[in-house]
């Protein structure tokens, strides 16, 4: 018995051999937006792999964890998927991507362009059949994102509308929750991030992206700024940064991680342009 | 040697007890942390008790400051309900077949199945629900994410638990009950339903607590299928949001009086739990003064 | 004639059962057949997870169970010996304890995620780490483990205490070397839920285990669990769902071999120690 319970202490005691470390020149942490969380994890892979002995760690919570970690000093590195808002100006962002929001349809669907008016009225519960619109005799069913998405916001914010006027049949979480919603449903339209749509498109996935105020919704057009409504994806610290932090920042930022933010359908801002070959 | 066994009984006994307070304890830090969280909430709205909107507004727009969690509870309750009354009958059925009909092989393939199942985790039969169960439901009746699909996919998953436990309890019944029943001439179906499940009664009582808790404290899977638009729920093939999904929905983006708003919620999803184990506790104190006096 | 009906009645309810099970099981299968290798099972992911494997993962995902089990086993075990065995039927101490039981079995999975993250990781300052969320996974395992125990040794006819007693035998020895070896069904089946519940486990384990990726090197490291990957592969990762289901199919195998395990560990320590007749 307490031979068991020598050998279960020292097998503990070799397994926690650790000391949590935080914010030195060793370690980073990064929580906050789902969203950016596997992209941000991509780029700390790539950053530890060409700085051995470095350790990044990236976890969820959503944007609002990613602020008020940043703020308090509970994490070195806040990930939030929109801009910051103007009670948050104690603290800066570094911008690292974009993210297009394309309005999507089933692909069988005969409506092949919406009005932003159209759009308002489908959303505001005006128009509830497609045949209304050019469409088969079904009844619309709209799908909608959950409070406090910066998705959702933004799509309110470019419509002007409250969320309270919005009379949806579904509301989603995940942007895949949506995709696969409308891919299932041939009477649905819903909101996504266009690189996720696109990507979707050319695995077969039975949606298709609509133009928005006659701008295509694709990558492309997102990147040349051509295309209405698009997110910013940030990495908010509450100091300057320094050390290893800053260093982090600058190659999140740089034409480096390109490749990385194409992989996760993102799309890389402006002025990393000047950069690439 | 009666004051050896004493006292080794008694030190068992102590230990044992400690375990318990830790139970106890657990419980109660649980519950002191939802109120602690809860509570901006509370002391916000002015004493004169607006936070009792929580239970009669119908309207949950938190970001403009309406928290009315009525039709949430309610559709909590419903999808709770329907995933209950539709695995209970399903559940107990198959621990039948399983300790008394099925043949032995069998009777291991079935079981491993349900094993096998209790384990899956919510997303899986969330992702199955969302690809496979909405899309049919879809052609029947749009939207498809609906109050019945949760119901299926949650009775589904609480299915296991039922059938599993209700099997254990069964095994358990003394064989001479069994035997017994089978000398004094019997029909099988009178000696299962007469004699032996009101002998694991309490087996699978408890067995059915444990999956309605579970199927009240369901998430992701209800998340992915049940449309999560808040309204009383009106019909099978509405969409309605329960309590746990609007917590996994909100709690990352939500700040301040919204947060504590929505542990209020945890807490009373704890509280209902509460009534409906102080009910099920009542029911079993009237069922054993059944078996021993009345 | 009766008997017919009541036979085919429950043939036809255990067919339902098993062939909708089976529908979501193929699923899994099928999907996932298309996904994996065996190198699947030792690398390390890529690409946000669309490439490579789940190696780091199943680590991880051993550790938690290892952890959850170790903690949440004898602890059950013992309350729920002291509930059928030393408890008066009437003491308010029994009843409390058996509906706190029942309040935890019915804490939803992301109350415990934020209890745990609040108290095993900021309050205890385990931080994200694979002992904040194997503790965690024990609180939710307990209860169901405990009602199941105690179900099983209640069961256990008084005739074999009285004999005990009427041996001699100090309570203890009777429930080490009767009662327990007589509950072992119920013992199994508890172990059985309890390691389901666990691998099934998502939302608490996101809040305190954590998302990382990587191999753990100690149980203060930050680590993925199969269900949490799972999770993000499908609903947050575009293009993810091959490897999702791949890591889905590994779950399940995984549960048959846990489940197996479990029925082989409880014969033998509880063996059976007195031929019933």
């Amino acid at each position: 018995m307490v031979k068991t319970l020598i050998r279960v202490l020292l097998l503990l005691s070799v397994a926690l051999n650790l000391p949590i470390a935080q914010a030195n020149n060793k370690s980073l942490i990064l929580t906050g937006s789902s969203t950016i969380a596997p992209l941000a994890m991509e780029i700390a892979k790539r950053y530890e792999s060409q700085h051995p002995g470095v350790r990044i760690d990236v976890q969820m919570g959503g944007s609002s964890r990613g602020i008020n970690d940043a703020r308090l000093g509970l994490t070195d590195i806040g990930m939030v998927s929109r801009a910051l808002k103007p009670t948050e100006q104690d603290l800066t962002a570094f911008l690292i991507a974009m993210d297009g929001i394309g309005i999507i349809l089933h692909k069988s669907n005969e409506v092949n362009t919406l009005s932003d008016a159209q759009i308002i009225d489908i959303y505001t519960g005006k128009i509830n059949n497609w045949q209304q619109l050019g469409g088969s005799d079904l009844p619309i069913t709209v799908v909608n994102k959950a409070e406090g998405r910066s998705t959702l916001e933004l799509f309110l914010k470019h419509f002007t509308l409250k969320n309270s006027q919005i009379k949806a049949q579904v509301v989603i979480g995940e942007n895949q929750q949506g995709i696969k919603t409308v891919a299932g449903n041939p009477n649905a339209i819903g909101y996504v991030s266009i690189g996720t749509a696109e990507y979707e498109q050319t695995l077969g996935t039975a949606i298709k992206l609509l133009p928005m105020a006659g701008q295509i919704a694709t990558v492309e057009s997102v990147a040349k700024g051509y295309y209405p409504l698009s997110r910013q994806l940030n990495l908010v610290v509450n100091a300057t940064p320094t050390g290893l932090l800053r260093r982090f920042i600058d190659f999140a930022q740089s034409a480096e991680v390109r490749d990385l933010i194409d992989a996760q359908f993102f799309v890389a801002p402006l002025k990393m342009d000047s950069n690439s070959g | 040697m009666l004051s050896n066994s004493n006292r080794i009984d008694r030190r068992l006994n102590g230990l044992l007890l400690s375990m318990v307070c830790v139970t106890a304890l657990l419980l109660a830090l649980i519950v002191l942390f939802l109120l602690s969280e809860a509570w901006p909430f509370f002391a916000n709205r002015e004493p004169d008790g607006t936070w009792l909107q929580l239970f009669y507004r119908q309207n949950w727009y938190p970001l403009e400051g309406q928290f009315g969690m009525a039709p949430m509870i309610l559709s909590s309750l419903a999808v709770t309900a329907g995933a209950v009354s539709l695995a209970l009958p399903l559940g107990l059925g198959s621990a039948i077949f399983l300790q008394f009909y099925a043949p032995p092989r069998s009777a291991q393939g079935f079981r491993l199945l349900l094993n096998v199942l209790a384990g899956i985790p919510s997303v899986v039969f969330g992702l199955w629900g969302l690809t496979r169960l909405v899309p049919l439901i879809t052609s029947w009746q749009p939207p498809g994410a609906s109050l019945l699909a949760a119901i299926i996919v949650l009775a589904l998953m609480i299915l296991p638990t039922i059938a599993l436990t209700s099997a254990s309890s069964l095994a358990s019944v003394p064989k001479e009950m069994l035997t017994g029943s089978m000398a004094l001439g019997l029909r099988r179906n009178t000696q299962i339903l007469h004699v032996i499940l009101p002998a694991a009664r309490a087996g699978i009582n408890s067995g059915v607590l444990l999956a309605t808790a579970r199927a009240l404290g369901e998430t992701l899977a209800v998340l992915m299928v049940a449309g999560n638009v808040v309204q009383f729920p009106s019909g099978l093939f509405e969409p309605v949001r329960v309590l746990t999904a609007n917590i996994a929905l909100e709690m990352a983006y939500a700040m301040g009086d919204h947060r504590a708003s929505l542990f209020a919620s945890g807490l009373l999803l704890t509280l209902l739990v509460w009534l409906l184990s102080w009910f099920a506790h009542r029911v079993n104190q009237v069922n054993n003064r059944e078996i021993r006096g009345g | 004639m009766a008997d017919r009906i009541f036979s085919g009645l429950l043939f036809s309810c255990a067919l339902l059962v098993v062939s909708s099970l089976l529908w979501v099981l193929s699923d899994v299968v099928l999907q996932g057949a298309v996904h994996f290798n065996w190198q699947f099972l030792f690398a390390a992911p890529s690409n946000a997870g669309r490439d490579g494997g789940i190696g780091p993962i199943l680590v991880s995902t051993l550790w938690l169970l290892l952890i959850a089990l170790t903690v949440a086993l004898p602890l059950g075990l013992g309350v729920a010996i002291w509930l059928s065995e030393f408890a008066q039927s009437n003491s308010r101490l029994a009843s409390s304890t058996g509906i706190s039981l029942d309040i935890l079995a019915g804490v939803p999975s992301i109350v415990y995620g934020l209890f745990g993250n609040a108290f095993f990781s900021i309050y205890l300052g385990l931080g994200f780490s694979l002992l904040s969320g194997g503790l965690t996974l024990a609180c939710m395992i307990l209860p169901v483990f405990v009602r199941t125990c105690e179900v099983g040794l209640r069961a256990v006819t008084d005739d074999w205490r009285r004999g005990a007693l009427a041996l001699g035998m100090t309570r203890s020895a009777a429930i080490w070397h009767i009662l327990l070896p007589a509950a072992r069904p119920a013992i199994v089946a508890g172990l059985i839920l309890s390691i389901g519940r666990a691998t099934a486990e998502t939302a608490a384990l996101l809040f305190t285990s954590g998302y990382v990726d990587r191999m753990p090197g100690s149980l203060l490291d930050s680590g993925r669990a199969l269900a949490v990957h799972i999770y993000d592969l499908s609903m947050n990762i575009t293009g993810g769902d091959g490897a999702a289901y791949a890591s889905a199919l590994v779950l399940v195998t995984l549960i048959i071999a846990l489940n197996t395990l479990a029925q082989g560990l409880v014969d033998s320590w509880f063996k059976q120690r007195l031929k019933i007749a």
